[in-house]
């Protein structure tokens, strides 16, 4: 029994590592649009327009309030539904990408926090010694404010990061061929269940030890000496 | 190089400063005394618009930067100021922390600001710390490095909010040497709580008291013979 469990690990480790890889594709398009989507509902929900602040919260409390697998579901079954009903022509959505618009849209609500709380953290004398050096707005804000709250945001950033990677095994249910559906599809086919899972578990725990190794080196490229 | 007129600045219902009249010639350097709250920080900071002055005029180096049309770049080319928390941008170097704002506001390119950054570092005598951090830096040599940050927009006028009530004793005397290299020859604003320095580097004394300027005297004739109570008294308190 234990051979055949090791033989089991061997042969479904390709296709859980290409699973890997589409993951890992999947998570580093989705933070990108996390981060800058996300830096921008911060932006606006520090500003001092109203119309700028309740529409920034309202996002921020939607997303938070529902369960991403409601929200991955909703842009692949939902909108298309939709979109096909007003134009009358049928439309549809590729599971990767609606995988990355939901999972990118999700992780904005919550670095938008990360990045609100970074950004608020900055002491007010920055800005005055910026603005008694003349620089503008926009030059305070990109050289002075955000790469400290940068720096502070990268351990919160780093875990929002791991959580985004362990979450793209909810996409497993709308088709993307990720760690997990490639996993499932072979238990399937095999009857192989535990040593699938346990090697499911293994890729998955080396993804997230490697990502947060990555981000312990850039925490420390990044730090001012003390 | 200064002129201000009935300059009122309130804070809400607040008013803390009543009709303030100045006029500071070039290289003037003047020490604004008086009790906490009276109005000293919020002049100063009235003067390069950090904060917005409720009515009035202030007229800096011919130009008057109470007009709307007055862009902060400006209004900061001519004034330069230091802050009692030195506001030292920690994730910058010493040299990147002096050099941003002349590169950024298209002032110098790179290979002069470097080389203005470094002048600037001997004359506070700190050549050595280009390359550190400000966590890196004792209060004093911050307060230094922020006074060359200063000087690096070649300002006319140097306004210095308490820049010494922030150090350890031991620092004060370091910091008030580069400001006394600094005294005459450009124009300066001082609030400070150091009476050495006003006794013997000013040319002029301002005591505010309630939101205008009560006294206005060399400091021969403030320290020795005060005309209001109010700056027999604050004198009484400090001595």
């Amino acid at each position: 029994m234990p051979q055949d469990y090791l033989h089991h690990l061997g042969t479904v480790m390709p296709a859980l590592l290409k699973g890997a890889w589409i993951a890992v594709y999947v998570v580093v398009a989705a933070e990108a649009i996390g981060i800058s989507f996300g830096l921008l509902i911060a932006l606006a929900r520090l500003s001092k327009s109203r119309w700028l602040t309740w529409p920034a919260l309202a996002y921020v409390d939607l997303i938070r309030g529902t369960p991403m697998l409601v929200q991955i579901l909703f842009l692949y079954f939902g909108v298309p539904s939709l979109v096909s009903t007003v134009t009358g022509n049928p439309w549809n959505i590729s599971p990767i990408l609606a995988g990355i618009l939901a999972l990118g849209f999700n992780s904005a609500a919550y670095v938008s926090e990360v990045f609100r709380t970074a950004i608020g953290s900055i002491d007010k004398g920055q800005y005055e010694a910026s603005r008694a050096l003349g620089l503008t707005r926009f030059q305070t804000f990109r050289y002075v404010v955000l790469p400290q709250a940068f720096r502070w945001a990268i351990p919160p950033l780093g875990n929002e990061f791991i959580t985004l990677l362990k979450d793209t095994s909810l996409l497993s249910v709308i088709g993307v061929a990720e760690i997990l559906k490639e996993g499932q599809l072979y238990a399937a086919r095999t009857y192989a269940i535990f040593p699938t899972y346990v090697g499911i578990a293994i890729v998955y725990i080396i993804l997230t030890l490697s990502i947060a190794n990555v981000l312990r080196f850039v925490e420390r490229k990044l730090k001012v000496p003390a | 190089m200064i002129e201000v007129t009935d300059l009122h600045k309130s804070f809400g219902q607040l008013e803390v400063l009543r009709g303030i009249n100045l006029s500071v010639p070039a290289n003037q350097t003047v020490c604004l005394l008086g009790s906490s709250g009276s109005g000293k920080s919020t002049l100063l900071r009235c003067l390069n618009l950090l904060e917005m002055p409720t009515s009035g005029r202030i007229i800096i180096a011919g130009r008057n930067i109470t007009e709307r049309a007055a862009s902060m770049t400006d209004v900061c080319r001519n004034v330069g100021m230091v802050f009692q928390q030195f506001n030292l941008f920690p994730h910058l170097n010493v040299l990147r922390n002096i050099t941003l704002a002349p590169l950024k506001t298209g002032l110098l390119q790179r290979p002069e600001a470097n080389d203005r950054a470094m002048e600037l570092l001997r004359t506070v005598g700190l050549q050595d710390k280009a390359q550190s951090y400000p966590s890196q830096l004792s209060g004093g040599q911050k307060q230094r490095v922020a006074i060359a940050r200063a000087l690096a927009m070649q300002p006319k006028v140097m306004l210095f909010d308490e820049p010494t009530s922030a150090l350890d004793p031991e620092m004060v005397g370091e910091v008030l040497a580069v400001m006394r290299k600094l005294a005459h020859n450009m124009t300066i604003m001082a609030v400070t709580h150091e009476m050495g320095f006003a006794r013997d580097v000013a040319d002029r004394i301002l005591f505010m008291d309630r939101g205008v300027i009560a006294e206005d005297a060399p400091p021969s004739e403030f320290f020795t013979n005060p005309k209001t109570d109010r700056a027999r008294q604050f004198l009484t308190t400090i001595r």
